[in-house]
């Protein structure tokens, strides 16, 4: 393996990990005020959101809301299919399928 | 028994439980962890390269922005700094789960926060709300999840040197879709909703405005505080 993928692997667990483990390990310690973890909360829907949005509605760095953006189109099929199986695996098969089918018209 | 070692006595029965247990997770990795064993092998990425990343990292969207932003030709810390930012979330999940975690050796917690992914953290939380499960039915639902990721990984690297045209498979599309399933996961009532949509928003204002990698973060602070801002305001 070339030097810099085997820094970038071990940097990248290193900086995964730790947010990962230290709740877990010290959280126990001390109790975070009520307002922290309201906070706290939140940021699960909000990240998962600040990283969905821009990468179907700005494919290619442009805002993008035609009938011509395969991967807004294909966001309706995906968000029914989530809707109604619960499954992540029914919902990321339908919608890589329905934009293979939008390239393909 | 050496020190090494996380149990005394295997249970073969928990230990199939947990593997039971970690279908859900198993069957989202598949389809994505293959196509970013593609996208990885498409970069320049060898099998070994790959599941190392897997194995190691185990962080699906921070892998697939790290193979994409190698394409890009970013440097080791820029990638290194947006990994950080990108699973910074798992905080949360890390500090949501220690509750119900308590009683576990410091060993234990440091390898079960080796294996904390949006997917595991869902699952377990769902488990924990039934009432909590043997410790080893636990590792096993996260080692199995992670062993389908680090498979999947290595599949698709496979097949990257098969597929030649993986955007006419829409395989580009399997994280995107991967992100609607799990955002659509975690809007348990109206405010997460608008808090959803004020992280999207906000993060596509500042990335057109040319904030980069930084506005993921910080489209994530604002919409979050906004998160607590309404929750205060609906109590009064």
């Amino acid at each position: 393996m070339e030097s810099q993928i085997v820094l970038l692997i071990f940097l990248m667990m290193v900086v995964t990990y730790v947010p990962r483990a230290a709740p877990l390990l010290f959280l126990t310690r001390f109790n975070l005020p009520k307002g922290v973890i309201m906070w706290l909360k939140y940021i699960p829907v909000a990240v998962l959101s600040a990283l969905l949005y821009p990468s179907i509605l700005l494919p290619g760095g442009e805002f993008d809301v035609s009938l011509g953006n395969e991967f807004l189109v294909a966001a309706l099929p995906t968000l029914v299919v989530m809707w109604y199986t619960k499954s992540l695996f029914w919902a990321v098969m339908v919608g890589v399928l329905a934009v293979s089918l939008l390239r393909g018209m | 028994m050496s020190s090494w070692m996380l149990w005394d006595r295997i249970d073969i029965s928990s230990i199939r439980q947990g593997m039971k247990a970690a279908t859900p997770a198993v069957m989202g990795y598949i389809p994505i962890a293959i196509a970013f064993g593609i996208l990885a092998s498409q970069v320049g990425f060898g099998v070994v390269e790959a599941a190392a990343m897997s194995v190691f990292v185990f962080a699906g969207s921070a892998q697939f922005i790290a193979v994409g932003m190698i394409g890009a030709g970013n440097s080791v810390g820029a990638i290194v700094v947006t990994t950080f930012l990108v699973n910074l979330r798992h905080l949360l999940l890390s500090a949501a789960l220690s509750p119900h975690l308590q009683g576990l050796s410091k060993k234990k917690l440091a390898w079960f926060g080796f294996q904390m992914t949006d997917e595991t953290f869902a699952l377990h939380n769902s488990m924990f709300r039934k009432g909590v499960p043997a410790v080893l039915e636990s590792f096993s639902l996260n080692t199995t999840a992670q062993a389908s990721w680090v498979l999947g990984t290595i599949v698709g690297v496979l097949a990257g040197g098969v597929v030649s045209d993986m955007n006419g498979l829409g395989m580009d599309y399997a994280l995107p879709a991967m992100f609607i399933a799990l955002v659509f996961m975690q809007v348990h009532n109206n405010t997460y909703f608008i808090v959803g949509i004020i992280g999207g928003i906000s993060a596509m204002i500042l990335q057109v405005a040319g904030m980069g990698t930084l506005s993921i973060i910080a489209a994530t602070v604002l919409a979050a505080s906004m998160g607590v801002v309404l929750e205060q305001w609906k109590a009064r």
